[in-house]
């Protein structure tokens, strides 16, 4: 089963098990979305849960807050997360604020779903990796699975959390990642990321389409002798300290690699975190790759993603210490 | 000065009886549906008939074909891997050509994604459109995103991907314009869709409020990808809801060359004369998918597309051409033939070119380079040398 599939029969189950789940977004309803996620689910839970809405990204986030505190479950697709910017007032100051403005009286337990991040040619309007945004926002989760199995443990555990989260799908891994995906209530909880490798010498952690660039330059790193483990964080906000620490413990030595750019992204924050808390735990600097503080090009997007070369580069650079 | 306090006229007073005389009148036209030429080329409005030469006429044909031929090759370009992707234009001709020809070489305009006639109309080569979708080295948007196209050279400005975020540009353009003294009109064009987002609420607000030169041209083409228009909005027409900001709303027919010409041309004098914004609805239909990603056979079955085709803009343009003399349908399909293989030659030569240098993205950031991204642009540099010593073959 690819990710399409495994996001597609986690939103099937979570309606089939509560009716207060609904779906609403550009396409999603016929058309099936534009990346088919949400295709057949009209046929079985009908127009009034499966929503094709006017295209307005700011009325489909800013309905599904109000859906929620009455007591829905929306799952709200933005066609591309590029788009998402139109409905940033109502995600900073209501989907995440509704609780604490409320005094927790009324709660925005709802998802804002969409596919993410680069490596199709989309060009800087189809590209994108906002995580950073989100992440700056109290209230919210973010996730971003890269795995089918994942990407359903996940969704499930979004649509079951009674705080918004904000999940982020890594477009490109869609469909080129193959893998068995358990039946049924399949849960993967907010806040725990997964060891993808074991490695004694250097703590790989990123997420998302970048696993499996880690994965190639970690090859190319173990060729030279050196050991890497790789941490997919899964959910970013908030990340899992522990799983990071105890492997730090380890190494000794970190490198992070995202796709958002680089300036006030992930990464700065867990380097920050880390170097504030355990500086005891780190022999030499912490090394981010990121995507580079340009708009996301049409052209040569591969030269300004993480690539396989800036990975190992970074590897390298904090195994001389 | 009034005694006591004045209230502006809504509070508490009905509308007065001159503003709903104008406003029923406004009401007809945002209701109704003008065009000039039938389905068969038929006149059936003398007075809204723009009286041109038959040169004039003959290069607003051209100007079609032009834009049916590449649109054609683009999306052949797509189909072999060469273009990233097209949003075809076929079908909507006539808006995009009639609305460019309708305007003046300094007038601005801000398009959205799906308007290569008005681009051709205002001077753009085929050669620059190649260029532009083949990322060649002289792509002048420098291989910033796909579908969209644009050069200062013609005051076309290059479309924002996320619809309709051009509108409140064409009137904040607009009002700058009035502020400055300039004589120009902006002219945006969006689809059926993006009348729901704010940038459309926000844009006719702010041009009725300034009363700014601008006219928006809506290229109702009945769907938002796979969401017909009818589940856009519960208003009649898309027309009316420019009544409602105290603009003008024109619906008409979007595949006749004529009428838009006619009825744009009115509204950019209008608005370069002092007179305001103006909407206008050209009734139309996309004929191909929303773009080389889609695929309409989910949501549209092929009668209906059938259906449409007897509304096509240059088949009708055709026929009227016939009739009147201009040119006969054999010589309307050696223009077609003619364009055809010019631009096969182009392309050609187009393909031919070297690609955009690999540290483009790195360049119009910023005015100038700061310490941040020239750091980073080490980073990028020695990417190279470290895939050498590893032996990568680096994906570009």
């Amino acid at each position: 089963m690819n990710m399409v599939q495994a996001l597609n029969q986690a939103l099937r189950e979570e309606m089939r098990r509560d009716e207060r789940v609904v779906v609403l977004g550009e396409d999603v309803g016929r058309r099936g979305g534009v990346f088919l996620v949400t295709e057949g689910l009209i046929d079985e839970f009908g127009p009034d849960r499966v929503i094709d809405t006017p295209l307005t990204e700011m009325g489909i986030v800013g309905v599904a807050v109000g859906m929620a505190m009455y007591g829905l479950r929306p799952v709200a697709e933005i066609q591309f997360i590029d788009f998402v910017y139109e409905a940033f007032d109502q995600i900073v100051n209501n989907v995440a604020w509704v609780r604490f403005r409320s005094a927790g009286m009324y709660k925005t337990p709802m998802v804002i779903r969409g596919p993410c991040c680069g490596g199709i040619r989309g060009g800087m309007h189809h590209s994108q990796s906002p995580e950073t945004y989100f992440m700056h926002t109290p209230g919210l989760y973010v996730v971003m699975p890269s795995t089918p199995k994942d990407a359903k443990g996940l969704l499930k555990a979004s649509i079951r959390s009674d705080d918004p989260v904000i999940f982020l799908e890594p477009k490109v891994i869609y469909r080129r990642i193959r893998e068995e995906v358990p039946e049924g209530d399949y849960i993967v909880p907010l806040g725990k990321g997964r060891l993808v490798k074991e490695g004694s010498d250097v703590t790989l952690v990123t997420w998302g389409a970048m696993v499996y660039q880690a994965l190639e330059a970690a090859k190319h790193a173990e060729k030279r002798g050196w050991s890497i483990e790789i941490i997919d964080l899964r959910t970013l906000l908030p990340w899992d300290k522990d799983l990071v620490l105890e492997s730090l413990e380890k190494t000794n030595r970190l490198v992070i690699v995202h796709e958002a750019r680089r300036t006030l992204g992930p990464a700065a924050e867990i380097s920050a975190y880390v170097s504030e808390n355990h500086i005891d735990m780190l022999r030499g600097p912490v090394m981010r790759v990121a995507s580079y503080d340009t708009p996301f090009p049409l052209a040569h997007e591969k030269l300004y993603m993480p690539n396989v070369a800036r990975i190992y580069r970074a590897i390298r650079e904090v195994m001389q210490w | 000065m009034e005694k006591g306090v004045t209230f502006h006229r809504f509070p508490f007073a009905p509308a007065p009886r001159d503003v709903r005389e104008e406003y029923q009148r406004l009401l007809d036209e945002a209701l109704g549906f003008k065009r000039v030429l039938d389905e068969d080329g038929e006149v059936v409005d003398e007075q809204l008939h723009p009286k041109l030469s038959p040169d004039e006429l003959l290069e607003l044909y051209t100007l079609m074909v032009r834009a049916r031929v590449i649109d054609a090759w683009l999306l052949r370009l797509q189909r072999m891997g060469k273009v990233a992707l097209h949003a075809p234009n076929k079908g909507q001709e006539a808006t995009a050509v009639g609305v460019a020809k309708a305007m003046k070489p300094e007038d601005w305009l801000f398009p959205s994604y799906r308007e290569l006639g008005a681009y051709i109309a205002r001077g753009m080569s085929e050669e620059e459109i190649l260029d532009r979708a083949l990322n060649t080295k002289d792509d002048p948007l420098k291989g910033s995103d796909f579908a969209i196209y644009g050069n200062r050279k013609y005051n076309i400005v290059p479309a924002p991907v996320p619809v309709g975020n051009q509108i409140p540009h064409a009137v904040g353009a607009a009002m700058a314009a009035k502020i400055l003294g300039d004589k120009i009109v902006t002219v945006t064009f969006f689809g059926d869709g993006s009348t729901s987002r704010g940038d459309f609420h926000a844009g006719l607000n702010f041009a009725g409020v300034f009363k700014s030169p601008v006219v928006f041209v809506i290229q109702n083409n009945q769907y938002a990808i796979s969401v017909p228009v009818t589940r856009q909005t519960a208003a009649p027409t898309l027309a009316v809801k420019a009544l409602a900001y105290g603009v003008p709303g024109k619906r008409i027919d979007g595949n006749d060359i004529l009428v838009v010409y006619s009825v744009a041309k009115e509204a950019v004098e209008r608005a370069r004369n002092g007179g305001g914004p103006t909407l206008i609805e050209t009734v139309t239909y996309r004929m191909g998918p929303h773009t080389t990603a889609d695929d309409p056979s989910r949501y549209r079955n092929e009668e209906e597309v059938k259906a449409f085709e007897r509304l096509d803009p240059l088949r009708r343009f055709k026929l009227y051409l016939d009739k009147q003399g201009v040119l006969t349908l054999r010589e309307a399909e050696e223009i077609e033939k003619a364009w055809d293989s010019k631009v096969e030659e182009i392309i050609r030569r187009v393909l031919e070119k070297p690609g955009l240098p690999r540290d483009v993205f790195f360049h119009n950031v910023y005015s100038r380079m700061p310490w941040h991204l020239e750091e980073e642009y080490k980073e990028f540099e020695e990417q190279f040398e470290v895939a050498e010593e590893l032996g990568l073959q680096l994906e570009e």
